[in-house]
């Protein structure tokens, strides 16, 4: 049985169609990596799954059950496996490092708290960060927010986690810090979908490619295919292009 | 006008009256305090609902929504007309006090509600979608990440619609509530000149809300610059 | 509850509510213009004027923004005759409204009168304009589009403000309320409606402002 299937996935930002026919399977332990032009829809799959924007048709199955995303229970019980990690980070400006990791386990899932703070204290050294507990998030470099941001979506313990374009908003000189972080979760076996532009980073840890290019999937495959023997022309232009430079 | 307001001042001047106008003025702020108190909570209450979404709660936000409109509308007179004869009706024996404070916390409530609003729309998008992805209810989102960050920008207005209040309660004389306006007219029917007993009463009016707004001028200076921290 | 609620009965004083509708639009216009007047001079007074004079000005903005209209209406009605003015009670409530008008809108338009940008002021005199055109196509239009929407907000507040006007017997909208009121005992029906007028002026009003906001100014006005 596949971790997550996803059939026929249309989604609208209001009239305009923005996903059209999406069709991918994720198997437990798989790394996807969704590459493609800006606009293409890569970010939007993520933010569908996620409920954060409802699917207009198809359907997404997680471990074969289906998901209802009308359905607020249900999207309740979706979210309590996947987790998401934003291009802006989107961390809690009112709280410290330490409460932006562990506000969610413990007023939201009602967990212990001193458990879910060894925790915390545990992933934040984890990601190299366990001198700046105490610190808000504006007092951090963009690398150092994108770091706390994957800590406290790992807090939640997903069984998915979904990485949309992390290393975007950074500096060059920090990407490579938060790179070296996923690396060690794909080590793990954790199955990730990874939205990114850094296409060396996705050949190396993806074991699956998807390039996608107006809101369809153009063709998918190993890294060795899609890098080095694309199937169609744009993906050709695309790879050429991307690594032309 | 001077050499007769010299004339009565002695008169004036009284234990008796002083504290017949210390007490008043206590009763203008209370109530303003308490409109406003009582009515930051109801606004807090309509900017939640209008933030809410999905077609069953639609009645819901459009009764918030006409509340809102309605009472910011609608002059303090006329609302605390309505209210009077509302509790009048309803033959219960009702103090006047009450009467004003609901009329304040009616129409603080309506104008508060647009300022919470303001507040949590300036909360950015991403720290919405943050914790709809971990799962935090509408009601949680506010409570933890949305107000511990919207504050600063509620409160100095709000606290300007309080000073206000305190101006704007001057009609609660008209129902007989025994605040500073009313005490005015009382020390004047009394005998004192209309110079003298309104001019003392505008003094005092000065007196409480010039050092308050001066006050809340300077929140709003301390309260600006940073927008992040909430502790 | 034993009162139930005839509104019937008040219809045919409706006429009367439309006649003092009327009425308070016109004391809300008359004490905005008033205020305009004396809020442009003050505020120039505040941004350009000497210090001496913009001291005396601050003392009347800060004591008119301090203290109830109803009270500065009521020295002006009870005090002034004493020293042999006596006013009508539309006087008293439009010269008070006129004045507390004056201070509110001197803080308003004083901030328009900061806001002028100085880069595009300087790019005018690069470009060759005199003074006069400086003010005329640069200076006036932004400071109408920066004034714009906060003077239309507080032409709302004045026209809400004018209901206090029937504390001293005038026959506005409130006005009209209170002698209907008394004649019918209609109470909550009366006021209520009375309600729904003030919602009506004040929606129309703001529907108007905005309109001629966006073409006149190009302001950003939301509804008001």
């Amino acid at each position: 049985m596949h971790h997550l299937d996803i059939a026929g996935l249309d989604a609208h930002y209001g009239k305009l169609p923005v996903l059209s026919g999406i069709d991918l399977t994720v198997g437990r332990g798989d790394i996807i990596g969704l590459i493609g032009p800006s606009g293409s829809g890569k970010s939007t799959i993520l933010r569908v799954l996620m409920g954060l924007l409802p699917p207009s048709g198809g359907a997404v199955k997680l471990d074969g059950e289906p998901v209802n995303y009308a359905d607020q229970a249900a999207l309740r019980r979706l979210r309590d496996r996947i987790a998401i990690v934003f291009q802006q980070y989107n961390l809690f400006q009112n709280m410290t490092v330490l409460e932006n990791v562990t506000i969610a386990p413990v007023k939201i899932r009602k967990r212990p708290r001193a458990e879910v703070e060894a925790e915390a204290r545990a992933l934040l050294a984890k990601v190299g960060l366990g001198d700046k507990l105490t610190r808000y998030p504006d007092e951090l470099s963009g690398g150092q927010q994108q770091r706390v941001a994957i800590a406290r979506a790992l807090a939640l313990k997903p069984e998915i986690l979904l990485l949309d374009e992390v290393t975007a908003a950074l500096d060059p000189e920090l990407v490579s810090e938060v790179l070296d972080t996923i690396r060690v979760l794909a080590r793990e076996g954790m199955t990730m979908l990874i939205v990114s532009h850094e296409m060396a980073f996705i050949r190396e840890v993806a074991s699956k490619v998807v390039f996608m290019a107006d809101g369809r999937v153009v063709e998918t495959g190993s890294p060795a295919q899609i890098f080095d023997a694309p199937q169609h022309q744009r993906t050709r232009d695309f790879v050429s292009k991307i690594l032309r430079h | 006008m001077l050499s007769q307001i010299i004339e009565e001042w002695p008169r004036f001047a009284t234990y008796y009256n002083l504290v017949f106008i210390a007490k008043a003025a206590l009763t203008t702020l209370a109530l303003s305090a308490l409109g406003c108190v009582v009515g930051s909570l109801l606004g807090l209450v309509l900017a939640v609902t209008r933030l809410t979404h999905g077609p069953a709660l639609l009645p819901l936000r459009l009764l918030a929504i006409g509340f809102t409109e309605l009472f910011r509308r609608v002059p303090f007179l006329v609302t605390l007309m309505l209210c009077f004869f509302a509790f009048q009706a309803t033959g219960a024996d009702v103090p006047l006090f009450v009467v004003a404070a609901v009329t304040v916390t009616l129409i603080a409530g309506a104008f508060l509600g647009e300022i919470v609003r303001g507040g949590l729309n300036a909360v950015h998008r991403n720290q919405w979608e943050a914790a709809a992805a971990m799962n935090f209810s509408l009601t949680e989102t506010i409570r933890y990440v949305a107000l511990p960050q919207a504050w600063r920008l509620i409160l100095p207005p709000a606290f300007g619609f309080f000073v206000m209040f305190i101006k704007d309660t001057a009609l609660a004389s008209q129902i007989g509530v025994v605040e500073l306006t009313f005490v005015g007219k009382v020390l004047n029917n009394k005998g004192f000149s209309a110079a003298l007993s309104f001019g003392a009463i505008l003094i005092v009016y000065f007196a409480i809300s010039y050092p308050l707004a001066r006050f809340g001028a300077r929140l709003e200076a301390r309260l600006a610059p940073s927008r992040h921290r909430g502790a | 509850m034993s009162y139930t609620l005839q509104y019937g009965q008040i219809w045919p004083y409706l006429p009367r509510l439309f006649d003092g509708a009327w009425i308070a639009l016109q004391i809300a216009v008359l004490a905005f213009c008033g205020g305009l007047a004396i809020g442009t001079a003050c505020a120039a007074v505040k941004s350009f004027g000497p210090r001496w004079l913009s001291r005396i000005v601050n003392l009347y903005v800060v004591f008119f923004t301090n203290t109830p209209q109803l009270v500065q209406i009521y020295f002006l009605y009870f005090a002034l005759p004493d020293m042999g003015v006596l006013l009508s009670s539309y006087a008293a409530v439009l010269i008070g409204m006129t004045l507390n008008a004056g201070a509110y809108l001197t803080e308003i338009q004083r901030a328009g009168f900061e806001s002028r940008r100085v880069s595009e002021m300087e790019a005018a005199e690069v470009l060759g304009f005199s003074r006069l055109q400086q003010i005329r196509y640069v200076i006036l239009p932004h400071m109408a589009r920066v004034l714009f929407p906060p003077l239309s907000n507080h032409f709302i507040i004045m026209t809400l403000g004018t209901s206090m006007a029937a504390v001293f017997g005038v026959e506005e909208l409130t006005g009209q309320a209170f002698n209907i009121n008394s004649q019918t005992f209609r109470s909550i029906e009366i006021f209520s409606v009375t309600a729904l007028f003030y919602v009506a002026l004040t929606l129309a009003a703001s529907v108007l402002l905005a309109a001629i906001g966006r073409y006149a100014f190009r302001a950003r006005t939301g509804l008001i």
